[in-house]
């Protein structure tokens, strides 16, 4: 268990408290994330997200949170924002972190910095069509992390893994989900 | 009296595959007053071995068994329970569930969508690889069932793809002893049930990747992949006839392997503080599991190159015959160290029942113990 003078900024009683009160009522644990996105010109477009659905209620964030999306100028394109793969990346990059916190609070182990590097490689033949046996997506993906922390190497390693085991994105990345695009 | 459907040790005589072979070393197979006496502590019984052990243990212990009585419902009567079978009914004080955990294969839901022209087998149907159409087998779980049965069926000669999920990887031997040997002699086996951290895992995790084999060898994902079976991730969906695998495979090697460390090194803690009865050869840590530089996502399973599928994805227990409320949401018994949630009602060998080794044929003596002694108390207080 966490001793009191490891602090990562993570509540973990209250997260376990609430993991003790989402067994006993399994309904209030199904959240619906949403987010709204609009074109905004070219292949620039704004996504904001503010509110969710969770707890058996409607939540919201504080504030609404604003994204910009675009293609960059060697795509012929104003490059208003990071294209929409890099976005795969910084949800992977930030649960991850969120994860690795969150397991060294539960675990004890103070952390004195925790940085990552993400490189997701494409062949961009899938998206332009020109060889239709190309994936459109990342054929790969790499993160490396540099964690600074009163640890063992193996005990970093097993922080590292437990936040794959329960990241959010890097499921969504690694196995199959459901998708239905419709249009009203 | 003891109920049993069939014969005494009717699941081994009925529910294992033919090469099957204990787990634990000989030495370790010991119920009350009963322990191996052959010429081979450290081998591995076989199944026939091992239905002559437990039968000759009936016989000795003088168990009042009847055997070929099906329980047909057991429910609340009288103060009691009234137990029905194809025998007729008795009425009863306390009722001690002992039918195990691994009754029914357990599937996942998506074998729904695997096309028909796949023979589907279940770890429970498994016998040998001649009741496998030729050509390639999907074997989905890597357990000790898993990993054993893709191992046999690449050795009779056709193609195997394992998929893996989360798993547990110990090696056959360890510093000259067998693992089991240091599980028995650290400790780890007597950790009781409410001394763990997390119980709900702990008696969901997977069995060991451990083969009985009288070589004693290890039988784990590097060796499964030197020989030549296709290492996949775990499966994810099967969708339009192609099956998914997760591409999460490296992770599920990192936890394992990490796992193992952790585990080695208790061991080792252990040695230090006790010196162990014999020689024990020095410390030794084992290769990380080989990632492939990248693995397979998808499978056709339409195309031919898969004739079958073995799902070798656990076990469940069968409690269709059992109408008193003690079942959770998820259909698993809900238990305090074998004290079941209806006064006089109590189950034995369970995973962590009590004790980590509580569903090892060893392990059965420990929980028999505490189990009737809270039965006795509940029969002399509740007069």
């Amino acid at each position: 268990m966490a001793e009191v003078s490891v602090n990562n900024g993570v509540n973990v009683g209250a997260l376990l408290a609430a993991r003790e009160a989402l067994k006993a009522a399994p309904q209030a644990a199904k959240f619906t994330w949403r987010a709204s996105c609009k074109w905004k010109n070219g292949t620039h477009s704004r996504t904001n997200v503010q509110g969710f659905h969770g707890l058996g209620e409607e939540q919201k964030h504080k504030t609404e949170f604003s994204f910009e999306a675009d293609h960059p100028e060697i795509f012929a394109s104003e490059d208003l924002g990071i294209t929409p793969i890099e976005y795969v990346l910084v949800g992977l990059a930030s649960c991850l972190t969120a994860g690795v916190a969150a397991v060294a609070q539960n675990r004890g182990i103070q952390l004195r910095s925790v940085e990552s590097k993400l490189e997701g490689s494409m062949d961009i033949q899938g998206i332009l069509g020109i060889d239709s046996d190309v994936r459109n997506g990342y054929d790969d993906i790499k993160v490396t992390f540099k964690i600074d922390a009163d640890a063992s190497k193996k005990e970093i390693e097993a922080l590292v893994a437990q936040s794959q085991k329960r990241s959010a994105v890097y499921d969504v990345i690694t196995n199959p989900t459901n998708v239905r695009v419709e249009v009203v | 009296m003891v109920l049993e459907r069939g014969e005494v040790a009717n699941s081994w005589r009925r529910e294992r595959w033919d090469s099957l072979r204990l787990l634990t070393p000989n030495w370790q197979s010991r119920l009350p007053g009963h322990r191996y006496e052959g010429a081979d502590p450290d081998g591995f019984m076989t199944m026939g071995e091992v239905i002559a052990f437990v039968s000759h243990f009936a016989l000795v212990a003088g168990a009042p068994v009847r055997t070929h009585t099906a329980v047909t419902s057991v429910r609340q009567a009288d103060g009691g329970y009234l137990v029905s079978t194809n025998q007729g009914d008795i009425q009863c004080r306390c009722v001690v569930l002992a039918s195990g955990a691994c009754n029914l294969a357990s599937i996942p839901a998506l074998r729904q969508a695997v096309p028909t022209s796949i023979e589907c087998v279940t770890a429970l149907d498994y016998r040998n690889p001649d009741q496998l159409p030729d050509g390639g087998v999907l074997v989905v779980g890597a357990s000790a069932t898993g990993a054993q049965l893709a191992d046999e069926i690449h050795r009779s000669g056709r193609r195997v793809t394992l998929s893996v999920g989360e798993h547990v990887r110990l090696p056959r031997t360890y510093r000259g002893r067998d693992v089991l040997w240091w599980m028995d002699a650290s400790g780890v086996w007597n950790q009781r049930y409410d001394e763990i951290d997390d119980l709900t895992r702990a008696r969901r995790l997977p069995s060991p990747q451990l083969v009985g084999s009288p070589e004693r060898t290890t039988l784990d994902l590097n060796t499964l992949g030197a020989a030549g079976v296709e290492i996949v991730g775990r499966l994810a969906a099967v969708r339009d006839g192609r099956a998914f695998f997760s591409g999460g495979l490296r992770n599920h090697f990192a936890l394992a392997d990490l796992k193992m460390d952790r585990l080695l090194d208790t061991f080792d803690d252990w040695a230090l503080r006790h010196s162990p009865d014999g020689d024990v050869d020095p410390p030794e840590r084992f290769e990380p599991t080989r990632a492939p530089a990248s693995t397979r996502l998808d499978l056709d399973l339409t195309r031919g190159e898969i004739r079958s599928i073995i799902w070798a994805t656990g076990f469940r227990p069968d409690y269709s015959w059992l109408d008193v409320p003690v079942l959770d949401h998820k259909g698993y018994l809900r238990h305090d160290g074998g004290v079941v949630d209806s006064p006089g009602m109590y189950a034995i060998g369970l995973p962590v029942l009590r004790r980590r080794k509580s569903t090892f044929i060893h392990g059965a003596e420990d929980d028999a113990c505490d189990v009737t002694d809270h039965l006795a108390r509940f029969l002399a207080t509740s007069a």
